[in-house]
């Protein structure tokens, strides 16, 4: 019988494992060429739309950096956490509680706390994300739940708590009966970059929350490579045994990649609501939490490899929406570009451990002893 | 039982097991290369029917290879292969199984999540009943001295009951050819003899087998013919039985063979005390340890010995603090440490080797330097919870200097390394912290001579040191070489103490096998 088997290379080669996420990319923007042409249309003008006119303004450039922001915030706390083989699919609901927990000071306290509201707000963000990813940490640790269920049920959770608060309690009174909380106030919300006298960044929403995403990178790059709970994460991750030997607290490990995954996740939330939102509102799910997933992935779990998965993810978004005004195509589109992006990744990650040999081998073949 | 031989070849087993024709394999020529590394360099070896057959080499001189080649889990680059005379190319397992050879892997190829009967199974070419094979199992590792519950999940099995499992394995399939890779440094000695008896029987019914060993005694005990390998070449041939095994050391190892030292014993201060000690079986198929109690002092080495599956799991996990106990069901200098963990137990001066290296002792994909300091990092490689890079480094390259380590150097990965020169860096890793206590599990399983005379050596420099190293060993010849007191754990329960003076393989072997007297306490107040 003839069949394929995918036989461990002896020695993966360093070159390719730096080189398939480009592979990836390249592969992705092949395959998509190819897409365009069978919609009908002309492949290097799709290809223009798609991932040049996004950038060619200055209110692309802010409109991309504006979404990788979040994507990166959370994606280098998901890298830090899947470092650890603590699987956090859940940090879109973290992100949700980072925004209710802002949105909480917001309304209530925007007109007696002055210019203490939005650093008031950061910290409530970042503490919300890191409550609700520790429901996660307790189910695992204590309880020895997978953690992929609790995070990713709880975001549904976490929705359904935004309904509830935008539909009750936090709803603007003057709002019409529709389903969102009042307006932040100027306290309450990220100053625009524009507003301090760049003049080309006049008009873009880009705002100072942005700051907090470049101040992350080097912190996680930081706390990855060089401190020592950072060390312990990762030995967890790549030999729990050889962590249980050294002594290393597999629960403390899960505590602290829960938590750090929940403040960048809460963080992402505060600067969504306190930033182009600017108000809680029941249709606010812009799925970053789960992108940020791509994103980690993409970034093959490095912190300094994040940044650019996330600007590269955001580029992806943008592009489909652009694709969509100027080509009447449809915005899924990105979602297909997403998809190819991943299986390529994911694909040439196998092949750089892994090469195909062909079989002719019986049916019951070499079982055990072959491995 | 011959019934079972594939007709293909039975026109030519009529070849007469001792005569003059072909023999039954012959290698010409054998080459493989791994990347850079040349593991097998021209080889020949001629194997004939009733003969056993020595392939004697330090790891990483190519045996195991050689033998993947034979059984056709490896293909070679160069090289030809006849089987009875014929030209044969051996592209799988399963065609060497249906020719008749038959192989016990010094690693072990089974599927942890299943059972030994199933895992039995799925080797053998024809579908059986899993309620009769079981049966047939039963019956073998009666037959051989080899106990095994064939219902058994293989993930609850210790290293020595998995490698039972492969060599009953190979005995039901009657093989032609039985490739034997370091199969006795699990045994008892009586198994042991209880193996070699089945060998021989095996042999005088024409089976031929390759005898893979660094073991010496055995080799000449056992073996007809030796063809020594080094560094992927022969380098010679003999007949063992004519041998001295300083003489087959030396062309073994191409050098002259070291000796270990000991000297004069210095009895201190109880360095760790163990007292009543009840640990629960790790799992449903483990043994749970009956009120342990021992005294180790510094400067002493005691060995527990005793096969793997007897408690040996469970009183390791209780000694390094995977398991915890009562407070005072272990003491380390005095210091009642039973209820915490692993990483205070080592601040309080608990250095330990364990059993497994890749992926416990060591994280394969991390570098030396990485891997210094998954342990070490008390020895100031750690400030303000920020990583001392560059002191990590320096502890690596002292191990990787001190221990004679191979490697591409600190920043090599672990993984890389082989078992013998991991070992090394790991034994090196935890004396260089400085301990009260040394425990080892299995220290030299799988190493070759070298890397074993210079660990066992410096486990004898430790203890004069004023050091207590406690060694839980399945290697009794381990056990008497550098020991000065010994014990038995069999059944989960830990025999008296013996000096290694006062007794001998033959009471230790009946001890390793259940049959001790139960210690009074009195006699252990005493000693």
């Amino acid at each position: 019988m003839m069949g394929f088997e995918l036989k461990r290379r002896a020695a993966p080669s360093r070159l390719m494992k730096v080189l398939c996420p480009v592979q990836a990319i390249a592969l992705t923007i092949l395959i998509g060429l190819g897409i365009f042409a069978a919609l009908g249309q002309d492949p290097l003008r799709a290809f223009y739309h798609f991932f040049i006119a996004p950038v060619s303004t200055a209110n692309g450039v802010s409109e991309l950096l504006l979404k990788a922001s979040p994507l990166c915030l959370i994606g280098l706390g998901l890298a830090i956490s899947y470092r650890a083989n603590v699987w956090n699919i859940g940090a879109e609901g973290q992100m949700y509680l980072g925004g209710i927990f802002a949105t909480g000071i917001a309304i209530h306290f925007q007109q007696s706390w002055g210019a203490a509201t939005l650093p008031a707000m950061v910290i409530a963000g970042a503490v919300g994300g890191m409550l609700w990813a520790s429901l996660t940490a307790v189910c695992r640790a204590q309880l020895h739940a997978n953690e992929i269920l609790v995070s990713l049920m709880l975001t549904y959770v976490a929705n359904l708590l935004i309904k509830y608060l935008v539909f009750g309690p936090w709803q603007d009174p003057n709002a019409n009966n529709f389903p969102l909380t009042v307006n932040f106030d100027d306290n309450a919300l990220f100053p625009l970059l524009a507003s301090f006298g760049w003049d080309w960044l006049e008009g873009t929403r880009l705002n100072v929350s942005i700051f907090i995403t470049l101040v992350a990178i080097p912190l996680a790059w930081f706390f990855a490579e060089r401190t020592f709970p950072g060390f312990q994460l990762m030995v967890g991750g790549l030999a729990p045994a050889a962590a249980r030997y050294a002594g290393y607290s597999d629960k403390r490990a899960v505590w602290i990649a829960m938590l750090i995954g929940g403040a960048a996740a809460g963080l992402a939330g505060v600067s969504e609501v306190a930033g182009p939102i600017g108000q809680l509102n029941d249709r606010w799910a812009p799925q970053y939490g789960f992108t940020a997933i791509i994103v980690a992935t993409l970034a093959r779990l490095h912190p300094l490899g994040v940044p650019l998965a996330a600007l590269l993810m955001a580029l992806l978004y943008l592009g489909g929406e652009t694709v969509q005004i100027e080509l009447q195509l449809p915005q899924a589109i990105s979602f297909v570009f997403q998809g190819l992006l991943l299986m390529f990744l994911l694909g040439s990650e196998v092949l750089v451990h892994y090469r195909i040999r062909r079989t002719r081998t019986a049916a019951r073949a070499s079982v055990p002893a072959a491995v | 039982m011959k019934a079972e031989t594939p007709p293909a070849d039975g026109a030519a087993a009529a070849v007469s097991a001792q005569g003059d024709g072909p023999p039954l394999l012959r290698l010409s020529g054998i080459a493989k290369s791994y990347a850079a590394v040349r593991a097998l360099d021209g080889v020949d070896l001629e194997v004939r029917a009733g003969e056993t057959h020595a392939v004697l080499g330090e790891n990483g001189a190519g045996k195991s290879t050689l033998m993947k080649v034979i059984y056709g889990a490896v293909q070679p680059d160069a090289g030809t292969i006849e089987w009875e005379g014929v030209p044969v190319s051996i592209t799988a397992p399963t065609e060497a199984r249906l020719r008749g050879i038959a192989m016990v892997f010094q690693h072990f190829a089974l599927f942890e999540s299943s059972t030994v009967v199933e895992n039995v199974a799925l080797a053998l070419p024809e579908k059986v009943a899993l309620k009769k094979l079981a049966e047939r199992i039963a019956d073998v590792s009666a037959r051989y001295g080899l106990p095994v519950n064939p219902y058994q999940y293989v993930h609850r099995l210790s290293v020595g009951e998995r490698q039972r499992v492969e060599i009953v394995r190979c005995l039901l399939q009657t093989p032609r050819l039985l490739i034997m890779d370091e199969p006795t440094s699990v045994l008892t000695p009586q198994a042991v003899d209880q193996l070699f008896e089945t060998l021989r029987r095996l042999a005088a019914e024409g089976t031929a087998i390759v005898y893979v060993s660094h073991k010496l005694e055995e080799i000449r005990r056992l073996c007809d013919r030796a063809t020594i390998i080094r560094q992927g070449k022969v380098v010679g041939h003999t007949d063992p039985r004519r041998e001295t095994e300083g003489r087959l050391a030396e062309l073994m190892i191409g050098r002259t063979f070291p000796h270990t030292q000991r000297r004069p014993k210095s009895e201190g201060a109880i360095a760790l005390e163990v007292v009543g000690l009840d640990v629960p079986a790790d799992g449903p198929f483990g043994k749970p340890l009956k009120s342990i109690s021992f005294r180790l002092h510094a400067g002493e080495v005691l060995g527990i010995a005793g096969i793997s599956g007897n408690g040996q799991a469970e009183l390791l996990a209780a000694l390094l603090g995977t398991t915890l106990s009562p407070s005072d069901a272990i003491f380390l200098t005095g210091v009642p440490v039973g209820h915490i963990g692993a990483a205070r137990r080592r601040a309080a001066g608990l250095a330990f080797v364990p059993e497994e290296r890749l992926g416990v002792g060591a994280v394969p994909e991390l570098s030396l330097v990485q891997n210094a300091l998954l342990t070490a990092y008390q020895r100031g490689m750690v400030r303000h919870g920020l990583i001392r890079r560059s002191d990590a480094a320096g502890y690596a390259e002292r191990c990787i200097k001190d221990y004679d380590v191979r490697c591409a150097g600190p920043l090599a990965p672990a993984g890389s390394l082989s078992g013998g020169n991991l070992q090394k860096f790991i034994v090196g890793r935890e004396i260089g912290q400085a301990p009260r206590v040394l425990v080892l599990g299995q220290p030299t399983w799988g190493v070759d001579v070298a890397a074993t005379a210079l660990i066992r050596q410096r486990i004898i420099d430790m203890a004069a040191d004023g050091i207590g190293v406690l060694v839980v060993s399945e290697d009794l010849g381990e056990i008497l070489e550098i020991c000065d007191r010994v014990a038995v754990l069999a059944g989960g329960r830990l025999s008296p103490v013996r000096d290694v003076h006062a007794t001998n393989a033959e009471e230790i072997g009946r001890w390793m096998a259940g049959g001790f007297p139960e210690k009074s306490d009195q006699a252990e107040a005493a000693a």
